[in-house]
């Protein structure tokens, strides 16, 4: 046995330390290629089986169509229009009837929301009517809109504004209900008037009530624009599913479903990324979801 | 009942001189609870502070310890009696006051600089001016390596730090402290004292520091008022001859400052106690 001077035990724990850190981070590696790797294999074992078992006939791809029938109709669509026109067209006029109708409908609900949460006589005369009007099947709204705004742009964005305004507006509300007590005495005692408390205390707090409730509601806002162009419309990717739909074209259904989910997904991750960039001030989630 | 020898002098409460910072003056408070009954909270209420004095209030839970602030902020107003600050009767906030909650109550939004830059923007100081201000106030709490952190990435002794500057900023005449640091840890609260009577010292401003631990009235007042259990009035009012500076840290073990604190422990020992039997009565 020999003896190990501190120095070389010092050395050796170092470069224990650096392997083990090593070791940890490869382990953190290896568990995330394991991830994309499963959910890789649970998407090619879903739409293998679809296929298979429409290509067997075991379900009938005339009513559930199959993988490789959506993708040509996608393709089809994208090489040779569709029958309204090009698909870049259908989707443009959705999204743009779905971004006016978010906009003005989560602009007015968190104007509202503040308005109401600051002032409690306006929020007691006025939270029976939104009780009302809140409880009325939103969808319904779409045909009123149609026959007073006509088959074009405005009857859409109107019915995705109510489907945004009362999920924005009843974040807000709560939100800024939820502002701190302490919080705002402080502000007033170090000086603030009304308008600076409401500016730099009311609605920083209501923020994550606020940005919240836009994940949510963005989603409304599509399923109002796709809705309207169903029950009536000239353009649009709710009249290219309403069309497919009529002519039993399964594959069509399908294909305008999936560009529709794609994109909800593009701008769920844009707000994901505004959100992130507004509230920097927040402590950091457990963990980043590693996609 | 005490020899004039003795360091915790009880003083008779007696009419607001006309030069007093803070005078209340026989002032009760009541409130209509949202079932309908009454409730005082405190009456015949009389306190003055003095030009640069330091007072406490100590008492038992929920004698009206906090509420006593809040006439001072005019945030309450009093059912019968006066409350004059500078002179003036309360009517609106003013901005010779600074307060230091109990709670947290910075921005968290805000980095630290933001925050203590907050008075003086509110009040309207051009924001070169602010924000020159703040690094100076930073400093003085000595966290001007922090300035860009946010609140939540600060232990609980920085965030005091941080109110601390953020309220003295504004050079408050009146300064008002709701329990600061009864969150804190010992060690923690024992510098925060130091640091709050060293910051004190070079503003002299008027001071009414509310907390339910006797030692830490003693060691930071010059004058403690002992309230009776709820509805609350003021028991007693002791003047705290211990020369200053004094250091917290060796304070509590000068034996005049532990005599001091027997004297008035004995006259808030039985308020305690009638607390808390009501207390387990009512169930709060």
């Amino acid at each position: 046995m020999t003896a190990i001077s501190p120095t070389e035990q010092a050395a050796t724990r170092a470069t224990s330390i650096v392997a083990a850190e090593a070791q940890a981070r490869a382990r953190l590696r290896k568990r995330h290629a394991l991830v994309i790797g499963l959910r890789l294999a649970i998407l090619v074992v879903f739409l293998g089986l679809w296929e298979l078992c429409a290509d067997y006939n075991i379900i009938d791809p005339f009513f559930f169509s199959s993988p490789s029938g959506i993708w040509e109709q996608i393709w089809s669509w994208v090489t040779e229009g569709t029958s309204q026109g090009p698909l870049w067209l259908q989707i443009y006029v959705t999204l743009e009837e779905t971004f006016l109708g978010f906009a003005i409908g989560a602009v007015g609900g968190i104007v509202a929301g503040i308005i109401l949460g600051r002032n409690k006589l306006l929020a007691d005369v006025f939270s029976i009517y939104i009780k009302i009007a809140n409880s009325v099947p939103r969808v319904v709204l779409g045909s009123v809109f149609i026959i007073a705004l006509g088959l074009g742009m405005a009857s859409k964005v109107a019915l995705a504004v109510v489907m945004v305004f009362f999920v924005v507006f009843a974040n807000a509300f709560q939100g800024v209900r939820e502002a701190d007590r302490a919080m705002i005495a402080n502000a007033q005692i170090l000086g603030a008037s009304p308008m600076q408390i409401t500016r730099s205390v009311i609605i920083p707090s209501a923020m994550s009530w606020i940005l919240a409730s836009l994940h949510v509601s963005f989603g409304f806002a599509l399923v109002g624009a796709v809705v309207g162009e169903f029950l009536g419309a000239k353009q649009g990717m709710g009249l290219l599913i309403s069309t497919a739909q009529g002519a039993f074209n399964a594959n069509g259904v399908f294909a305008a479903m999936i560009i529709l989910a794609v994109m909800a997904l593009v701008v769920e991750f844009l707000i994901t990324r505004f959100e992130n960039y507004v509230v920097k001030w927040r402590p950091a989630p457990f963990n980043e979801q590693g996609t | 009942m005490q020899s004039q020898t003795m360091a915790a002098e009880k003083l008779s409460p007696a009419a607001a001189p006309a030069d007093a910072a803070i005078a209340i003056d026989d002032v009760t408070l009541r409130f209509v609870t949202p079932d309908g009954h009454m409730m005082t909270a405190i009456r015949d209420f009389t306190m003055t502070v003095a030009r640069g004095e330091f007072a406490c209030v100590v008492g038992p839970t929920g004698c009206g310890k906090s509420t006593t602030l809040n006439l001072v902020t005019g945030l309450l107003r009093p059912t019968t009696g006066s409350v004059r600050v500078m002179g003036n009767r309360v009517t609106d906030i003013s901005r010779d006051i600074g307060f230091v909650f109990q709670a947290d109550a910075l921005f968290p939004w805000r980095s630290v600089i933001d925050n203590v830059a907050a008075g003086p923007l509110f009040r309207g100081t051009p924001k070169a001016q602010a924000y020159e201000k703040a690094r100076d106030w930073i400093g003085r709490v000595g966290l001007s390596r922090f300035e860009k952190h946010y609140p939540h990435q600060l232990s609980g002794g920085m965030r005091k730090r941080v109110a601390l500057a953020q309220t003295f900023i504004n050079q408050p005449k009146i300064l008002l402290m709701d329990e600061p640091f009864s969150a804190l840890d010992m060690q923690t609260r024992t510098a925060m004292q130091d640091e709050l009577l060293g910051l004190w010292s070079g503003l002299k401003s008027s001071v009414v520091f509310v907390t339910h631990d006797l030692e830490e009235a003693v060691a930071l007042a010059d004058k403690v008022y002992v309230l009776t259990a709820g509805p609350g009035t003021v028991k007693s009012v002791y003047r705290i001859d211990l020369p200053r500076p004094r250091v917290m840290a060796d304070i509590r073990y000068d034996p005049k400052f532990i005599e001091i604190a027997k004297v008035i422990w004995n006259d808030l020992r039985e308020e305690v106690q009638l607390g808390q039997s009501r207390g387990l009565q009512t169930g709060h």
